[in-house]
């Protein structure tokens, strides 16, 4: 982590990292979706729909492991000023955001087969839609902040409020939702899923996981020459109010 | 403690004089109310089945109205960089300015409530409970309040900003703070154990919100 500190050695990480898991994320993704949409049986119960969950499980996935690598960001903004912190924190929250996204119409799409609509309060639904809000909340104050140090210490403080409140924003709408409407049927019981739906979902997983680490890692490095564009820049400004003077 | 009350003091008396300040949280609660009916339509029964949850949405909303209130002025004129220099640590100032939020626009809220049910046809006996549920969720909503006061701090359209960062953590009050009044109104089972949730989820803000506060502004002010 530490000799990771230096852009550059990080920068030539990536730069040999990413073939490699571009190569993975094609396989991976390539064998999935194969699988899962010409091999695996359709569901005896959703037939064809289940193959939505292919998808709708791993972005659900995805867009709460984005949340955690972005609060585990916000601690290295925070307490070891890790300079690639703030660059990993920043660039996660659109990719988790998406997958958050990803995940909320899939869902609603698998809905309207099953429950007959394309919304439902269901508990997850509704606590993906809040987590997703939380991403834009993110988001928003990465783009009002101009100076990037102040936008990436206030939006790391706001990481880590909402990673408190994810547990107790989860728990009050499970509570909430056994309140007002009775456990859905497809829940009641968690009805288990056989293996030739699981491998299937499983690859699926991985491969998105592989997706979502090689978009990260391209993403900071964009985000990194960025960065060095923008202090060349400034320099070159500083550099000319000089010569005029 | 004589600074923080000193502090607590002066806020409260320039949130009342200021003119306007906590008559406008107080008018927009009506407006919100008031307007609903129009939305839905006259029929009583629908309007004192959504009441509790139409006036919490509406407190959640003026509450957030003056919430760039805690910090905006001060950190306007200067008078936050004289503060955190002076005897008081910043949590204890964040916590303190919170406070003096929840006096001059959480407790306000709260007492107009019932008048405000009344136009929803809210039930009378429902009353007692919706009003106590206010008075403990409310400091939850005004510490909370103060992180993406501090967070906004000085930005531009910071209203608009701040209820997009801080309306996702009311959930947890306003999911808790209606079933206390449902609860109360139609069941089932009893409003306490969501009525102590809702004071868990205060104390913890009270406990926590300030400290985010205190580490934003101090991003804020560097």
């Amino acid at each position: 982590m530490i000799s990771l500190a230096n852009p550059t050695r990080f920068l030539s990480l990536v730069d040999t990292v990413v073939p490699w898991l571009s190569a993975l994320v094609v396989i991976l993704l390539g064998t999935g979706l194969y699988v899962s949409f010409f091999v695996a049986p359709p569901d005896y119960q959703q037939g064809e729909t289940v193959r939505i969950m292919f998808i709708h499980v791993p972005a659900a996935w995805l867009a709460m492991f984005g949340y955690t690598v972005i609060a585990l960001a916000a601690l290295g903004t925070l307490i070891w000023r890790h300079p690639l912190a703030d660059v990993a924190a920043k660039t996660a929250a659109p990719i988790g955001a998406t997958f958050a996204f990803i995940a909320l119409v899939t869902g609603s799409l698998w809905g309207k087969p099953m429950w007959g609509t394309y919304w439902v309060w269901d508990a997850r639904l509704t606590s993906m839609l809040v987590l997703f809000l939380l991403y834009l909340g993110l988001i928003a104050l990465w783009q009002a902040i101009e100076e990037p140090g102040r936008a990436g210490r206030a939006a790391a403080i706001l990481a880590l409020v909402g990673a408190v409140n994810i547990p107790i924003i989860k728990f009050s709408v499970d509570w909430w939702n056994t309140l007002h409407q009775p456990a859905s049927v497809f829940r009641a019981g968690g009805p288990t899923i056989d293996p030739a739906l699981l491998t299937p979902l499983f690859v699926m997983a991985a491969g998105s996981t592989a997706l979502f680490v090689l978009l990260h890692l391209i993403a900071m490095r964009a985000e990194i020459l960025r960065r060095r564009v923008r202090a060349l820049q400034q320099t070159q400004v500083a550099r000319a109010a000089l010569a005029e003077a | 403690m004589s600074a923080a009350l000193a502090l607590l003091v002066r806020d409260v008396k320039l949130a009342w004089r200021e003119g306007g300040a906590i008559g406008v949280a107080l008018g927009f609660y009506l407006v919100v109310v008031a307007i609903t009916p129009f939305g839905l339509g006259p029929d009583l029964n629908l309007l004192a089945r959504v009441a509790p949850g139409m006036l919490w949405v509406a407190l959640l909303l003026a509450a957030l109205l003056s919430a760039d209130r805690i910090f905006h002025n001060d950190y306007e004129d200067g008078t936050l960089d004289v503060l955190t220099t002076g005897p008081l640590p910043l949590p204890v100032l964040a916590a303190v300015k919170s406070l003096a939020h929840w006096i001059t626009t959480g407790v306000p809220l709260a007492l107009l409530a019932p008048v405000l049910g009344l136009l929803l046809n809210l039930p009378l006996d429902a009353m007692p409970l919706l009003v106590l549920a206010m008075l403990a969720g409310t400091p939850a909503v005004s510490f909370i309040a103060a992180i993406g006061a501090s967070l906004t701090l000085g930005l531009r359209r910071s209203g608009l900003l701040l209820a997009l960062l801080v309306l996702p953590l009311y959930v947890p009050v306003l999911i808790f703070g209606v079933s206390t009044a449902s609860a109360a109104m139609v069941g089932p089972g009893s409003p306490w154990p969501p009525f102590l949730m809702l004071c868990a989820l205060s104390l913890a803000s009270i406990v926590l919100a300030p400290l985010a506060a205190a580490a934003a502004l101090r991003t804020a002010l560097r």
